[in-house]
């Protein structure tokens, strides 16, 4: 390829506190209009914000887990422009004293672990939604506003431009997504807005040490469309060089139907903020103490949980993509407790458990399954009394009504048969009723035997133990 | 006297004693306001006369004193215009901290006073609906932002009043009428309900008759406020009756506010009250601050680069007037344009520029760095004095109109009490002398949170001299000492 | 002095609609003040810290307990027009800020 790429990540979080960064309105999804606000957040005349101490701590503890420098002197900046959504017509944002700087985040790659460096952490506020008539942004006839958002802590999380591919950036969202859902300070939704993301992105002649014109694209609202935003305007941006022209300058927007971006250049110039320290807060001092108490609150991330898997005997499939699953990793880690078979455990979870709960559209916590009931699951099958088969018909019920393995197989006498002389006398039927397909074995159609299996499984509604049934049927068959 | 023109404490200790019903004085203020208001203009909104007589509650002696509060501190349910088109129709939703602590007093809130719009302005002349005069002299401004406020005390059409003060806007009204006024320590009184003109120097104060009557309104207002991130978390001031035993007392006279640019008549004032205040006992000399000279041009890059993101929000989405307009965008300038007076616009367009990239070092922060070197100046000068004295303002009240053409000229009569904003200090203007007939104040500054220093040099100084006692005449009818 | 590009910049800035007298009317004014706000570049003061905060004031915080604070209809009393619990305004041309 004659061409490399620089991709840098602009990520907007809003953070899981229960009140707003700067006032002390709820956060809340999906209320009614205007109906979580006040003076502060309306940007009435007169009003004054004061700093809500968990957004500081969520913001120092994702700075942390993201290997950031902490700003021990903090403070924050008016960022000022105007905008309807705006109340203020400014935003208090940070400038040139972030929570967090020159930190970094490592990925998979193709070619191995990859450091991502990340420029910053810092706090702000969210914005107002906008509304068009008609859906749209041009041709409406008027727009509508609504400040329930005004004011949502938000952390912006800015990575160097050290991504190459569109993988490496998917890959780079995911794991920042997982570090911020594991910590609890945001839920990751991309789809509903709760995490969003824009980027950068240029190319440059390989060998070459001078980066390219940069595109900032924007509108991207999945791990899907990151991927193909970038595909799209790589390749956009290549065709443009390769004629011996240049890239513009320019915003993008991110056409998710048409799959292209578009320009969003308007006759607007570029933006001055005039930021100024804001005078209506005062410094944050972050000291050691304080900065130490959050480090060791921070939970244990999926990269830990990885390398911790690895080292139960997962392979690094399974290990991975349990790690970054929060609540079942959880599980996992408490079902570990009480049983000695991690790979077990791994595998029923990713598996059956899984299917069950994408049928459902649920998480495992949503469900009845306990640790302590997955583990009576699997130790009934170690010692023999149900078969996997009868376990994984039980599964769903365990999951909606969270019954006790044992006594549901007690009231249903599913008891796995073991029973020798049981089982010969079923195998005996079988054989005799199914003379014609004996025949076939004997003649060396190996598939028969199987049929046969089958046929004892099924006049043992399932009960009876494979294995043994393996055995028994092949010495009978002599 | 008529009731009207009496101190709230004057007038509780006679309520106290039945020699005076609480309606009698309310009914009094009412009167004033009946028969001078339409002349001095001091109000934007006056409350219904039956609803303020109605407020009266027997149990509680302060319902009985009206209070009158500048139109930039919002009163839930009254108008706040901040004098200016843009907010004309603008009804508060909430109540500044101010008026929920004078609530909890029961005060009564006797009506809403004009004021520079946006508190911009040293004269009330740049009100959108028309200047207020000064009660002395109905050809002259009453001074600025706060003049409606000082007018209204020194009318007696209230009994004590609050303004704000951002470069002076409380000490020169009060200088300009004849009355008390104190802007108080930064961060003593909350900002939250107070339309924000420079969140860094604003700051809500009395303005009163007499210092007694000062120090008491302010023991309601200060304190700490959790709404405002900029107040201090300190023990507040709590009133006890002043002494006035200043024996012993460093007063420093700051040499270069008593140079050229000082009205000699207000120079011979000032001179006469440092007599005054060597008889009490205190320890005049004089002192220099040589940075303050700066106070000037780095309170206009600083103020107006505040205001103009202060005053961003008002862009016709949410509330305040709303002009025309195709798009949004073309609403918002218009309605900006439009509901904007001369001087708002021209102190957005100066902080605009002097925040906009390329000029933010040179302006700005330059601005910031004087800042310190005038604060240290201060700092410096209360190593050796216990207090320090100048003019208010270095001039006579003015004529309307004389000033409104020059903008310049306009600011830098405010050299007086602008560096005592920057450096977030408490300093009180009192009367000090007339001539022909015009008030001079005095002005003395403190370290900060020294307010209850200030109240004591202040009341020895009113306690041996007149002009506390003096009003003006209205109308022809001449009362008074 | 201050191009007429340079105030009608400001004003773009600012959201401040001018007519043209006004326009030049600031721009002379501004001047004025600009020219005596230069004042400032007599005293070198490369050394001195600039006084962001006049108080000596860090870690005001806030506990996160949410509070309502205005009902739809307080947040809406000043609405120069209002719809279904929004405000309205004219619509929005071409993109974002």
């Amino acid at each position: 390829m004659e061409y490399e790429v620089n991709i840098g990540i602009e990520i907007h979080a809003e953070l899981l506190t229960k009140s707003k960064v700067f006032c002390s309105c709820p956060v809340q999804f999906g209320a009614p209009p205007n109906t979580l606000t006040c003076p502060v957040c309306l940007g009435l005349p007169g009003a004054l914000p004061v700093l809500n101490k968990k957004a500081v701590e969520y913001a120092i503890l994702t700075a942390l887990a993201l290997n950031c420098k902490i700003n021990r002197n903090a403070i924050f900046h008016r960022k000022n422009y105007f905008y309807p959504d705006l109340p203020k017509n400014y935003q208090i944002s940070q400038y040139d004293t972030p929570i967090g700087i020159q930190g970094y985040l490592e990925i998979e790659t193709a070619n191995g672990r990859k450091r991502i460096r990340i420029r910053r952490v810092h706090l702000e506020e969210d914005t107002g939604k906008l509304i068009h008539s008609g859906g749209r942004i041009t041709g409406s006839d008027m727009s509508f506003v609504d400040f329930n958002r005004s004011g949502v802590p938000l952390l912006e999380i800015v990575s160097e431009p050290d991504i190459s591919s569109p993988e490496e950036a998917k890959e780079y969202l995911i794991n920042v997504r997982d570090i911020l859902v594991f910590l609890g300070v945001c839920d990751g939704k991309m789809e509903e807005g709760s995490m969003r993301c824009e980027a950068n992105v240029s190319i440059r002649k390989k060998g070459s040490d001078k980066l390219g014109t940069k595109t900032e694209l924007k509108n991207i609202n999945s791990f899907r469309a990151v991927e193909r935003a970038l595909q799209y305007e790589i390749e956009r941006q290549i065709e443009i060089v390769s004629k011996g022209k240049e890239v513009v300058q320019e915003t993008r927007h991110w056409d998710e139907k048409n799959e292209k971006t578009i320009s969003m250049r308007s006759k607007e110039e570029a933006h001055d903020y005039r930021y100024f320290p804001e005078p209506d807060l005062v410094p944050l001092e972050i000291d050691d103490a304080w900065i130490e108490n959050l480090r060791s609150q921070i939970p244990e991330l999926p990269e830990e949980k990885y390398e911790r898997y690895k080292t139960l005997g997962l392979t690094p499939y399974e290990a991975k993509l349990l790690a970054h699953d929060l609540e079942l990793s959880i599980f996992f880690d408490k079902a570990v407790k009480l049983y000695n078979n991690p790979k077990n455990i791994a595998n029923w979870l990713l598996v059956d458990v899984t299917k069950e709960l994408k049928d459902r559209n649920k998480v495992i916590t949503q469900t009845l399954l306990t640790p302590e009931i997955m583990v009576e699951l699997l130790l009934l099958i170690d010692e023999g009394k149900i078969s996997g088969r009868i376990a994984k018909d039980i599964l769903p019920e365990l999951i909606d009504k969270g019954s006790s393995p044992e006594k549901i197989i007690e009231e249903r006498n599913l008891t796995q048969i073991t029973d020798t002389s049981a089982l010969l006398s079923v195998i005996e039927q079988v054989l005799k009723e199914n003379a014609g397909v004996v025949e076939e074995y004997r003649k060396g159609k190996e598939k028969s035997f199987m049929f046969l299996v089958g046929q004892v499984m099924k006049l043992t509604k399932g009960k009876a133990n494979p294995k043994l049934v393996n055995e028994l049927l092949k010495k009978a068959l002599g | 006297m008529e009731l009207a023109d009496l101190t709230a404490h004057e007038l509780l200790e006679l309520i106290s004693k039945k020699e005076v019903s609480p309606q009698e004085v309310v009914k009094s203020c009412i009167d004033r306001i009946e028969k001078y208001e339409p002349k001095i203009k001091a109000y934007l909104f006056i409350r219904n006369p039956e609803e303020i007589i109605n407020s009266v509650k027997e149990d509680e002696p302060y319902s009985a004193i009206p209070i009158a509060i500048k139109d930039n501190i919002l009163v839930k349910g009254l108008p706040n215009t901040c004098a200016s088109k843009i907010l004309a129709n603008f009804i508060a939703p909430y109540n500044a901290t101010v008026i929920e602590r004078l609530n909890k007093k029961s005060l009564n809130i006797i009506g809403k006073t004009n004021l520079d719009e946006f508190a911009m302005g040293s004269s009330t002349e740049n009100s959108a609906f028309g200047p207020t005069r000064n009660p002395w002299d109905i050809e002259r401004v009453p001074g600025g932002s706060s003049g409606g406020s000082a007018a209204s005390v020194a009318m007696g059409s209230a009994i004590w009043a609050l303004g704000s003060d951002t470069g002076g806007s409380i000490r020169q009204p009060a200088s300009f009428c004849g009355v008390v006024g104190l802007k108080p320590t930064y961060g003593t009184v909350s900002r939250y309900g107070l339309v924000a003109f420079a969140s860094s120097l604003d700051q809500i104060g009395p303005i009163t008759k007499d210092v007694t009557d000062c120090a008491l309104l302010y023991s309601f207002i200060n304190g700490y406020d959790p709404n405002d991130s900029t107040s201090l978390n300190i023990e507040p001031y709590r009133y006890s009756p002043l002494k006035g035993d200043i024996k012993g007392i460093k007063i420093g006279l700051i040499r270069e506010l008593l140079g050229e640019g000082v009205d000699p008549s207000v120079k011979k004032c000032i001179e006469d009250s440092v007599k005054i205040f060597e008889d009490l006992g205190a320890i005049i000399e004089e002192v220099s601050l040589p940075y303050i000279s700066y106070s000037v041009p780095t309170y206009y890059i600083l103020a107006p680069a505040e205001a103009s993101s202060n005053l961003a929000r008002f862009d016709g989405v949410r509330y305040g007037f709303r002009a025309s307009g195709k798009t949004a965008e073309e609403m918002m300038s218009n309605t900006r344009g439009e509901g904007f007076g001369p001087e708002v616009k021209r102190r957005i367009m100066l902080g605009t520029y002097v925040l906009s990239a390329g000029y933010y070092e040179a302006f700005y922060l330059k601005a910031l760095k004087f800042r310190n070197l005038i604060a240290s100046d201060f700092r410096k000068a209360f190593e050796r004095f216990d207090v320090l004295i100048s003019p208010t303002s270095p001039t006579l009240p003015f004529k309307l109109g004389e000033k409104v053409e020059n903008p310049l000229e306009m600011y830098l009569a405010d050299i007086c009490t602008i560096p005592i904003n920057l450096a977030g200090l408490p300093a009180i203007s009192i009367p000090s002398g007339f001539v022909n007939n015009l008030p001079v104040g005095l002005q003395i500054i403190g370290p900060v949170f020294s307010e209850a220093k200030l109240f004591e040099v202040a009341y020895a100084f009113e306690q041996a001299t007149p002009f506390h006692k003096r009003r003006p005449q209205l109308g022809g009818i001449s009362y008074g000492v | 002095m201050l191009s007429i590009e340079e105030v009608l910049h400001i004003e773009r800035l600012a959201r401040l609609k001018l007519t043209d007298k006004e326009r030049e009317m600031y721009r002379n004014q501004l001047n004025d003040v600009l020219n005596y706000a230069a004042k400032l570049d007599e005293i070198d003061t490369s050394n001195v810290p600039p006084m962001y905060h006049v108080l000596p004031v860090s870690n005001v915080l806030r506990e996160d307990i949410p509070r309502e604070i205005f009902s739809q209809e307080e947040a809406l009393s000043n609405a120069p027009l209002k719809e279904g619990g929004f405000f309205v305004i004219p619509p929005i041309l071409g993109g974002e800020e």
